[in-house]
């Protein structure tokens, strides 16, 4: 029974990397740019969810929604102020510039609203029981807000022309570009998405941790992108399974081996993946063009 | 190349200007030797030692002031300030008091305690606030004798530095040992889990002793977790204490940790007491939600509610000036310049010697108690253990060191 419990334990946060860990790798297969400041979007997320609730007044799911939309149109904004001048330049200029975003971004509320941590309002409470297996609620919501997000996406990307679209440029910008795609529409869009994802995952995260700092995406955020890298960093399958695998590991870790060890063995599974399969679990292996 | 002409300009300038500042003290120093040719003795013995002359006495303060522990910098550095304004100086000069913030942090402590001794040529230190800090400035301080006093470090190894080094609170281990007592003696508790920060000394500490102390008060400890001063997830350890279903839960942490830990310990439906330290002051501040740490008890340096006329003189006064209510850590910040304060008073000097030597033969009644040191230099006062009852502290029980 202890070891169900600590599965959905490890399922609870691993579903949150997995949401994170989407606009890593969504970002990662259009542009191909590691944009660390994702982490500081969950951040931002989280207050835009603090401040809707504790000072507006409102509900959690229409906070949520707000904080969505304004994480999409700030991820947009990012991409154009700091990443578009440089889609030519080496990619190492632009991965410099996200962490000079983040940085910024981090500052900017350190700031603004403090570096004290805030408490989070609280979201939804108690427990339920399954046979002698005990969920919270908040749990139960993290996991089925997560999967709700994750099949949505997968829809939008299979189903829709957007997500044609997204493909199309993922496979190869200037052949999309030469059938007509809006290659600069179509990235904006991905950015909105997953800053958007980014600001759900950071509203669940402060609803089951809840306290609020403006450098709570920093650790949380190089965890995702870790999971992002295990489940093949471009990959949206890829992005969900390495999400999960890192939540599971970490409390199975915890509960079962020691807490001190926890981090060297999620970091060890990384290694261990990294020299089996280079390109992660569910990556496709891109041949070098010479 | 821009760049490293105007590095080169500022660095030229700041030399100047130093160089400036430094005879301007000489020739004052000078001046006032002149004057008074008795203390003059005084100061080529004491290297550097200039406060003697001048007609204030300097004391640095040394505690974050920004970043997670910043509450507790501000609220102690606040207490020590109104004991020194409240004091009207020493050996009738004036203080004045210099604080400096640490950001919790080794490196930024040891680099306010060098600024302090070198540039502000202070005669005492109270800080740095939190135990690891203070355990660097003890170091330091160590070495050139500077009387020092930390008004919150709890952590056993700090004053172990010097002679010189002192505290206002007491120690890690003596609040685990209080707490565990109170468990099993005076709420009759038998069984007891521990979840406690592996990164933290003062968590270790007071872990370490709660576990050896409820063992041997007949008690048994079924659980026993830890985890790393980035973890924010603990529910896999509370589930696996949960399925051992204590009486009472330890958590020796600061506040914004607690406030993590009562949420999960909700999420998985573990009912035990809540037991607590010192770190817990202020954890209603960071709680959403009241309940979650309804019924806790912790130990604290003080309780508001003490009808003592020194404490409740000490919560007017703290409230005229700074507007809000006065935790442990002003008390002890209070305590902590007072006591320093005295021990000039005593010596008559600011000599760093007969101040130490002072400051050891201390017996005053302070917020926190009446404080003596034993030969560690840690004060021999009384615990107050609090609950938490409807948000509010109140004090349940005021255990004295002979209780134990």
């Amino acid at each position: 029974m202890n070891f169900i419990q600590q599965l959905i334990n490890g399922l609870s946060i691993g579903s949150v990397y997995a949401l994170v860990a989407l606009g890593y790798t969504m970002v990662y297969g259009i542009v191909k740019l590691i944009n660390f400041a994702h982490g500081d979007i969950i951040m931002v997320g989280s207050y835009i969810v603090l401040f809707s609730m504790k000072s507006a007044g409102f509900p959690f799911w229409i906070s949520i929604l707000g904080a969505f939309t304004l994480c999409a149109i700030l991820g947009v904004v990012i991409e154009r102020v700091a990443y578009k001048p440089l889609r030519q330049a080496p990619r190492i200029s632009a991965l410099i510039t996200a962490i000079g975003v983040s940085i910024l971004i981090q500052n900017v509320f350190m700031l603004s609203f403090k570096p004290d941590p805030r408490p989070f309002p609280n979201v939804i409470d108690g427990n339920f029981g399954i046979g002698s297996i005990n969920v919270s609620y908040t749990t139960a919501l993290t996991i089925g807000i997560s999967v709700l997000l994750m099949i949505l996406l997968q829809l939008i990307v299979k189903k829709t022309k957007v997500g044609k679209a997204m493909r199309a440029v993922s496979e190869d910008e200037g052949a999309a570009s030469l059938m007509g795609i809006n290659v600069n529409r179509t990235i904006s869009i991905t950015f909105a998405i997953g800053s958007g994802l980014a600001a759900v995952g950071g509203a669940l995260y402060s609803a089951a941790y809840p306290l609020v700092d403006p450098f709570m995406g920093a650790m949380f955020g190089l965890k995702a992108f870790v999971a992002a890298v295990i489940g093949g960093i471009g990959s949206i399958p890829g992005a969900i399974l390495g999400g999960l695998i890192m939540g599971i590991a970490e409390s199975m870790t915890k509960a079962y081996i020691s807490s001190q060890l926890t981090d060297i063995i999620v970091f060890g599974i990384l290694i261990v993946v990294l020299l089996v399969k280079p390109s992660g679990i569910m990556g496709k292996n891109v041949k070098e063009k010479v | 190349m821009k760049l490293k002409r105007l590095a080169a300009l500022l660095t030229a300038g700041i030399f100047v200007l130093s160089a400036v500042g430094c005879t301007g003290g000489e020739t004052s120093k000078d001046d006032l030797n002149a004057d008074s040719g008795t203390q003059t003795e005084n100061n080529n013995d004491g290297n550097n030692n200039t406060s003697d002359n001048s007609d204030t006495i300097k004391i640095g303060g040394i505690g974050p002031l920004t970043g997670e522990l910043a509450m507790y910098g501000t609220n102690a550095m606040n207490g020590a300030q109104l004991a020194i304004n409240e004091s009207d100086g020493a050996l009738g000069k004036k203080i004045e008091f210099i604080i400096l913030d640490d950001k919790g942090d080794i490196t930024e402590a040891t680099n306010a305690y060098n600024k302090h001794v070198n540039n502000n040529e202070v005669s005492a230190i109270i800080g740095a606030v939190t135990s690891q800090p203070s355990a660097a400035v003890a170091v330091a301080a160590a070495k050139d004798n500077t009387p020092m006093i930390t008004p919150t470090g709890t952590a056993i190894d700090i004053t172990t530095y010097g002679e010189n080094v002192f505290r206002a609170c007491y120690t890690d281990p003596f609040q685990g040992k209080v707490i565990a007592a109170f468990a099993a003696s005076s709420l009759e508790k038998k069984t007891a889990a521990v979840i406690y920060n592996k990164d933290s000394d003062y968590s270790i500490g007071c872990a370490e002793a709660f576990k050896t102390t409820f063992e041997e008060k007949g008690g048994s400890i079924v659980g026993y977790e830890s985890y790393s001063n980035s973890d924010k997830d603990f529910k896999s350890q509370l589930t696996n204490i949960a399925s051992k279903n204590p009486d009472v839960l330890f958590i020796p942490d600061y506040y914004s940790v607690v406030a993590l830990i009562a949420k999960q310990v909700k999420d998985v439906n573990l009912k035990a007491v809540l037991l607590g330290t010192d770190g817990w002051d202020s954890v209603h501040s960071v709680v959403e939600d009241p309940s979650l740490i309804e019924g806790a008890f912790f130990c604290n340096h003080y309780s508001p509610d003490d009808t003592d006329p020194e404490v409740q003189n000490f919560i007017t006064k703290y409230k005229e000036t700074y507007g809000s209510e006065p935790n442990a850590f002003a008390a002890l910040g209070y305590d902590a310049a007072k006591l320093i304060i005295n021990a000039i008073e005593t010596a008559g000097t600011t000599d760093k010697e007969a101040v130490v030597e002072a400051l050891k033969n201390t017996d005053i009644s302070a917020v926190t108690g009446s404080i003596k040191f034993d030969e560690e230099r840690n004060p021999i006062k009384s615990v107050s253990i609090l609950q938490i009852q409807n948000g509010q502290y109140k004090m349940y029980e005021k255990l004295n060191p002979s209780d134990l």
